[in-house]
């Protein structure tokens, strides 16, 4: 396979951030609650890393070994802030929905381990590859996780009601249902990984 | 690259004030547009739950300190004809299950509850968070329109009260209804006053 695709490949399926690398668990299920939201989070993401992914990798030889894990975090604050205002600004109803998971984004480990494992050790467009592969494995994760916890919880995806309501179980929306459905989602994946 | 006291102090000094340049940058673009939005869904929520006016109650608001409250909620007054027909309340609680919650009330004259409109809330998805749904549904005693909140505090039924609380999100219930009261409030002294 040709290498900038398979830094491609890495990113969405042999190292999944989500149900490969186990990173980022907290907006996984935070925000989960149904596939738009989940789908939301996952773009929201991958615009920041992917940011943060190529000014980390401009700046790599220009910072300091000491001062490189300050420098890459307030690089990644810089443009989740910038997120945030702009959301507010030109999509407020997105923004009433995610607004409380956006500030967490700094916090994600993803961006960090990223920035560290490969922005920092990689060009520019290798990191620009990466930042979008790493963010649409987590985009596709979060938004399968949003949809079967909607689906289970009020019967609906994306707000298309596929059985009645009634039918649902609550507890897959909440947060106990978050756990339930990635852990079963994981074990699914890993099955699918070994038989291919 | 090797780390010295001053190329570490440069770099990041040199990080940061980048950094803050575009903040600053991206937040004099943004103020405006922000504020907009914020105005109009404002606007939007006043004149949906506030009955019919002609003057512009955004313009014209008024904030009130509800007696024994040390912060003041936000009347909207809707006239028409240079008569108040009601007004808009913007209220908050700070009793929610997740803290805070900010709700727009809208009463007639007598102080009938015309409408509401959550503004903002960080309540449980799927319990908390129905009560946009919940208090406006025709079910049972769910429904809070229509309901006068001026002579005595409206409570959910299992403290004694009439309207039904959301199903296991009683703590939601109780902190949408304290709003709500709250609100009526400062109807009352608005109406006092003028």
């Amino acid at each position: 396979m040709n290498s900038k695709l398979r830094i491609l490949y890495n990113g969405i399926v042999a190292e999944n951030p989500t149900f490969v690398l186990m990173l980022g668990m907290c907006p996984t299920l935070g925000t989960t609650g149904s596939a738009i939201n989940g789908m939301s989070m996952g773009l929201a993401t991958m615009g920041v890393l992917i940011c943060s992914n190529v000014v980390i990798s401009l700046i790599k030889n220009l910072v300091p070994a000491k001062v490189r894990i300050p420098a890459y975090i307030v690089v990644i604050a810089t443009f989740v802030s910038m997120l945030q205002l702009v959301m507010q600004a030109y999509v407020p109803a997105l923004y009433a929905t995610l607004g409380i998971f956006i500030p967490l984004i700094v916090v994600n480990c993803i961006l960090l381990g990223r920035a560290e494992s490969f922005a920092s050790r990689n060009g520019v467009f290798d990191s620009l590859l990466d930042g979008i592969g790493i963010g649409l494995g987590f985009t596709l994760a979060l938004t399968l996780l949003g949809a079967c916890r909607e689906l289970l919880g009020t019967g609906r995806i994306f707000d298309l009601q596929i059985y009645p309501e009634a039918y649902g179980s609550l507890v897959f929306v909440l947060a106990p249902g978050a756990f339930i459905t990635l852990g079963l989602l994981i074990a699914l994946i890993n099955k699918l990984r070994k038989a291919a | 690259m090797k780390s010295t006291l001053l190329n570490m102090v440069l770099s990041l000094g040199i990080i940061t004030i980048v950094a803050a340049g575009l903040l600053s940058w991206i937040y004099t673009i943004t103020e405006q547009p922000i504020a907009e939005a914020n105005l109009q869904a404002q606007i939007q929520a006043v004149s949906d739950v506030t009955p019919a006016f002609d003057n512009d109650p955004v313009a014209e608001q008024v904030a009130v300190t509800p007696e024994g409250e040390a912060q003041a909620v936000t009347v909207f007054p809707a006239m028409k004809d240079g008569a108040l027909v009601g007004a808009a309340v913007e209220s908050y609680t700070n009793n929610g299950f997740s803290g805070f919650i900010k709700v727009i009330y809208g009463f007639d004259t007598e102080g009938n509850v015309t409408g509401f409109a959550v503004m903002e809330h960080a309540e449980t998805p799927g319990l908390g968070a129905k009560m946009d749904d919940w208090f406006r549904s025709p079910e049972g005693n769910r429904n809070v329109i229509g309901l006068n909140a001026t002579g005595a505090d409206l409570t959910v039924a299992k403290d004694g009260g009439k309207v039904d609380a959301i199903t296991a999100a009683t703590i939601t219930s109780r902190a949408f209804l304290d709003a709500l009261n709250r609100a009526a409030r400062a109807y009352n002294q608005y109406k006092a006053q003028n």
